[in-house]
Order: structure tokens, then sequence, then C-alpha cells
């Protein structure tokens, strides 16, 4: 049972490949922007670097990398194919080269549409890695003099600022860690002796947050400093006061910008997945016409063209069962040793 | 005595005619370029607005656009003449044309180089501009409540934070401006009405600066308020501080930025009055062959061109003559023609001062 017939008249034929020929470096050039959009996400996510934990998710820039220079190739040898398709002298010495390249550019495509499901699986991923990575940022934010954690106050002074957000999930995260030098504190001032009693393991805790939580936008000068503390400030009041400094955390606020990111960079990914599709289909579609047409003195006849000689089960055991033969050759074996025992047993 | 005379045989023509084609395919793409330049320049000058009180650098980012537009047109126009330029009968129809093209595209010439000269000129009057402008935005940062100055905050704000810069020439102009607003003072408090009536004007001054002032390198978060105290921060040294605020002034920051933009444009600029130039010259020449084919009997064989058909002096004296009948056509009274002679001399004279090479006919 073959899977789509169609009928190929001569003209239909040569307007095929005409065609396919278009769209095949239509096609190259979606695989060279496929490629540049993987190294675009593959940049943003370095730039951000210190504050994620691991780099799981940045396995979606790698694939759309590796595809990208894969459909290249693919896209090459398709217009080439295309271009000897109506020459019958030429054609067939592609014919051994057609099915590994079918089943190559297949794995290929199957794996830009598996680049963008992951683009959208790995968001928990990415959160997580954030979560730890920002985290670990404003813990180690005082350690300016420790080698390797040097440029963490840098750092997320300059995240704070560029996304507009503070502390992880909201700039409450800031008053429970100590992000005030103990070479700045003085420990002879009563107040400092006091705070640092006032918590089990001796930490100077404010409620408090760094110049960059400040936001612009506000119509007063920024208040950094006692937060909590109504009376402390003129004219303020801490649970209505929502644009003295950024109440976004940087944890949603990276996400955010990620995610957007990686949704644009899928929907393009996805129609690119549809224009190779498209070619590899029509590709297959013209070497069947044109194989039915070998071997006839009169090349102006018309042809069936179809995908799969047999159905899609039966097509999938021919290419598996080299495979599976492969695997399971010491199994073979061994039940015809003992086919063989058997018999020659009674 | 003809000027650069060159001789030009039928397939020398030929090979002019599609060299200057392509040339000025070129040349239209070069116009494109420098509108396009003229459009980012105009549009950063324009993100920085409010920091500057007058708008005299514009003229900048707009002589450029214009010439842009106006090169593309003119390139364009010398490509329909190259293609025409082989083809006897078509030829002759763009004789007037081509006497404007050419004063047309000498002015384009003259006008990049002004622009160029115009980018390094005017940089004392962005300064200058810049600086009043930096100080009417710290005056006027705590007036968020005012119409029309409440969006000065946060312009001051974004820009120290972008341009790493404090204040118009240093940190310092902060401790001269009150830049608390009255509605955030308690006027009940000591120190308050302590500080009010220290100066004349009964400001609310202190020796801080806004959070936009921080820099993020400094290796201790960041000390805003009683800076030179140095007794009010522990280990803190008022002199020897330096990576507490960013150190350089605003006016410094955004002038260096501007001019570093322009000057930055000046070699493309000057690449693209030197493609426009050969264009000239290749159109030039290419006229003066064409025609000179045209007029010999055999229209296969060989003419010259030249730039100019007499010497200098001799086209300048031909221009002026040319003028001087102009202006006496124009006379009836022969009791003036004195008068009218010496007029015509003057703006003859006038003339020269900007005479461009004229076309021979």
């Amino acid at each position: 049972m073959v899977v789509m017939k169609m009928k190929f008249p001569f003209e239909k034929r040569v307007k095929l490949a005409q065609g396919l020929w278009l769209l095949s470096w239509c096609a190259t050039v979606a695989g060279a922007t496929t490629f540049t959009l993987g190294c675009l996400l593959k940049t943003e996510l370095r730039r951000r670097a210190e504050v994620m934990d691991n780099s799981d998710v940045h396995i979606v820039p790698n694939t759309l990398m590796i595809v990208g220079l894969a459909s290249l190739g693919i896209n090459y040898f398709a217009s080439k194919i295309c271009q000897d398709a109506l020459d019958a002298g030429r054609f067939p010495r592609w014919k051994n080269f057609l099915k590994p390249y079918f089943a190559v550019s297949s794995f290929f495509t199957v794996l830009m549409l598996l680049a963008v499901i992951m683009s959208y699986a790995m968001k928990g991923s990415l959160e997580s890695s954030l979560k730890a990575g920002l985290r670990n940022g404003i813990r180690f934010y005082k350690d300016t003099d420790t080698p390797g954690r040097c440029f963490q106050k840098q750092n997320i002074d300059r995240l704070q600022m560029e996304f507009q957000c503070c502390g992880n999930n909201d700039f409450r995260d800031w008053f429970e860690v100590q992000w005030i030098s103990n070479r700045y504190l003085d420990f002879s001032s009563k107040e400092v002796k006091d705070r640092i009693k006032s918590n089990v393991d001796g930490r100077y805790l404010v409620d408090g947050v760094p110049f960059s939580c400040c936001n612009p936008s506000s119509p007063r000068p920024c208040i950094q400093n006692r937060l909590t503390n109504n009376s402390a400030h003129y004219n303020y009041d801490y649970q209505t006061e929502e644009l003295n400094i950024y109440l976004r955390g940087c944890r949603e606020a990276l996400l955010n910008y990620y995610m957007g990111l990686m949704n644009t960079i899928g929907a393009g990914v996805l129609s690119i997945f549809l224009l190779q599709g498209s070619v590899l289909v029509s590709l297959r579609f013209l070497q069947t016409a044109m194989e039915a047409v070998a071997g006839n003195e009169n090349t102006e006849i018309e042809t069936e063209g179809y995908l799969l000689e047999k159905g899609v089960k039966e097509t999938a055991m021919e290419y598996l069962n080299p495979v599976l033969t492969f695997l399971l050759l010491k199994n073979q074996v061994q039940e015809g040793t003992s086919d063989e025992a058997a018999p020659a047993a009674p | 005595m003809a000027l650069l005379k060159m001789k030009f045989s039928q397939q020398r023509r030929v090979r002019l005619a599609q060299g200057l084609w392509l040339l000025s395919w070129l040349a239209v793409t070069c116009g494109a370029f420098i509108f396009c330049l003229g459009v980012y320049i105009k549009i950063e000058l324009l993100r920085r607005d409010e920091v500057m009180e007058n708008t005299e650098i514009h003229v900048v980012p707009n002589l450029l656009m214009m010439v842009g537009l106006a090169s593309i047109g003119a390139n364009w126009v010398a490509s329909r003449v190259c293609q025409d330029s082989l083809d006897p009968s078509r030829f002759p129809r763009w004789n007037v044309i081509l006497l404007v093209w050419f004063a047309v595209a000498t002015l384009l010439c003259c006008l990049l180089l002004a622009v160029v000269v115009l980018s390094y000129a005017l940089q004392g009057r962005l300064e200058e501009s810049l600086k009043v402008g930096l100080r009417n935005g710290i005056r006027f940062y705590k007036d968020t409540d005012v119409p029309g100055r409440c969006f000065q905050k946060e312009t001051i704000d974004r820009l120290q934070m972008e341009f790493r810069c404090c204040g118009n020439n240093n940190f310092k102009d902060w401790f001269e401006v009150q830049w608390v607003s009255n509605r955030y003072l308690d006027f009940t408090s000591q120190e308050v009405k302590d500080r009010i009536r220290s100066n004349v004007d009964g400001r609310y001054l202190l020796d801080g600066v806004p959070f936009s002032c921080c820099n993020p390198v400094s290796p201790r978060p960041c000390l805003q308020y009683q800076l030179t105290d140095s007794r009010a921060h522990y280990n803190y040294e008022y002199q020897s501080e330096e990576l507490n605020l960013y150190s350089r002034g605003c006016r410094q920051a955004l002038t260096d930025y501007y001019m570093g933009l322009m000057n930055s444009t000046g070699p493309g600029v000057l690449s693209v009055i030197l493609i426009q130039v050969s264009v000239i010259l290749s159109m030039r020449y290419l006229q003066t062959a064409v025609e000179g084919a045209m007029a010999l009997e055999a229209p296969e064989g060989e003419s010259e061109g030249y730039i100019l058909e007499k010497g200098v002096k001799e086209t300048y004296a031909d221009i002026r003559e040319k003028v001087n009948n102009l202006l006496k056509f124009g006379q009836v009274d022969p009791a003036s023609e004195d008068a009218g002679a010496e007029e015509g001399e003057k703006a003859a004279e006038a003339m020269e001062k900007a005479a461009t090479p004229p076309p021979a006919s």
C-alpha cells in the first residue's frame, strides 16, 4: 500500500524540479538563519553565566547551531540533486546516495522540531538554575576581597540596574543576608554590636537594600535604609510605597527575558522546520517520479510519484531491521545454536 | 590649451561608460549610507534632547540627510546618462541636464566637506549647550510635581547611570543645589532647620548625591550622604576615596560620546567625497569624449576627452564675458553703460569666487 501516490506528467516534473531548486536555496538561507539564531541565544546566555548555576539550558542553542550547519549541507545536496534530476544520464549516479541522505535529513529535521519543543520545556530547569545562581550572587555580594568572588557585587549591581529588578524573589531577600562587608563595619559602635547579637549566626543584617535596587522613576530621592521603619523617613509608608525601589525579583525578570527570546526564536525555527520538511517531501516525490522514467526511451511519459513504497510500519521495519539485527546479533547466534542442539538432543 | 586631455578610442569610451555606470550605482549606495548616518546621528542627539539647551549641533545630521538624498538622485541621473551615452541619438538630450548636474554634484561635495569641518568646529557650541542643559536638569531635579519638569529626575538619573557620570563638572555640583524636594523634608526637625538657616536663600543643601552617582565597581556599599565628613563613615577617607562615586562629569561624558560618534563617521564621509569626485571627473571625460566622437566623420574613431576646453584662467575670462553680455543685454540706456559695465564686473568677480568648472559647448 503506497503512501500518497501522485501522478506526474512531464511538465509537472519539470516545474517540480525548478520549484524545488528555488526552495532548496531558500532553505539554505533559512539554515544559515537557524545557525545565527543559535549563536545569538548562546551569546545571550553566556553574558549572564555568572547568575546561572548550571548550563543545562545551553542544549537549546547548541542544537540549533548543529541543525543550522547540517541543513546547509542537506539543502546544498538537494539543489544539486534536482539540478541533475531531469537529466537521465546524470540522475542514476545519485541512486545509492539517496537512501542514507533521506535518513540523515529526516533525523536533523526532527532534531529541529525537538529544539523548539525543548526551548519551551527547559523553562523549569532555567528557573532553578537562576534561583541558585542569584542566591549565591546575593550571598557573596559583600566578598569583594575574596578571589573568585570579587566581581559578584559589580555583576549583581549591573544586573539589577539593567533588568530593573531587586533581589531573588523580591527586595526582602536582601534583609536575610549580610551584604555589607565586615571591613566597613565599626565593631566598637553600639548599633553594630546590637545587630550582630540579635541573630544566631552573628551576621550584620539590615532592613536595607543596595543602591542598585533604586527606581529612577520615583518622585523622591531613593530610600535604601530602614525600609520597614515608617517613622525613620518623613512622609513615608512602607506598605504603600511602590515606586521607591524595584518590586520585581531578578529571577522573574531574567526568566521572562530569556523565555521571550526563546519563544521568538522558536517561532522562527518552526517555520524553518516547515520549509525544510517541504523540501524533503518534494525531493522524495521528484526522486520516485524520475526513477519510474528510468529505462524508458521516451522520457516525457507520465509517471507516478509517492512518498513511501510500502506503508509506514513496513518502511520503518525495513530501516530498523538492520539496526535491530546488529544489536540482537548475539541472541540470533545463540538461538541458532540452541535450535541445532534441540533437534539433535531427542 | 585643454586641461588634462586624454585620448579615447571607441573601446575605451565603452569601458568608461560601463565603469562609470557601476561607479554611479556605488555612489547611490554611498548616498543611502550618508542618509542613514544622518538619521542615526539625529536620533542619538534627539534621545538626549532634554539635557541640551539649543539645537545648533543638529545642523550636522540635517545636512547629512539632505546631502544623502540629493546624492542618491544625482547619481541615479548619472547612471541614466551613462546608459544613453553610447547611443548618439539619445545622448544630446542630456546636454542641458548635465550642466545642472555638474553644478549640483560639486555643491554636494562641498557640502560634505563642510559637514566634516562643522562636526569638529561645533564642539564648543555642543559643550555650551550641554553645560546649560545639565545645569537646568540638576536644578529642577527635585521638581517631580511641577508639570513640564516632572521627568527631569528620571532623565538625570538614567543619564548618570548610563554614561557613568555625576553632576555637570563633577559630583560637587550636587552640593550647591537643593535636590531633595520640600515635600519630603520634615520642617520640625532640628537638622533640617539648621541647614535651611545656614544659607541665604533658605535652601536645604547637603553634602550628598543621588543614588545614580554610585559606582557599581566600588568594593564597599555606596556612600551617598555626608561625603565630606570622614568620621561619619567607618574606614572612609574623603580625599582618597576614588571608586565610591563616578568621578567624571556628565558634560565631559556626553561631549566625548558625541565627538566620538561624529569623528568615527569622518573617514566614511571622506571616502564618499572621493567617490563622488571620481564620478564627476569620469562623467566630464565621458561627456567630452562622446561629444567629440559625435562631431567626427567616423563615429567609431578616436576622440579626445578633457576636463576644461581651455585653461583655468581662460575659462574664468569666458564666464566673465558671458555674464557681462548677459547684463549688457538687460541695459537699455547707453549713458549708464559704464555704470552697467562696472556692475557687471563686480557681479562677475562675485561669480568668480563661486565659479564651478563650466561645461564646454
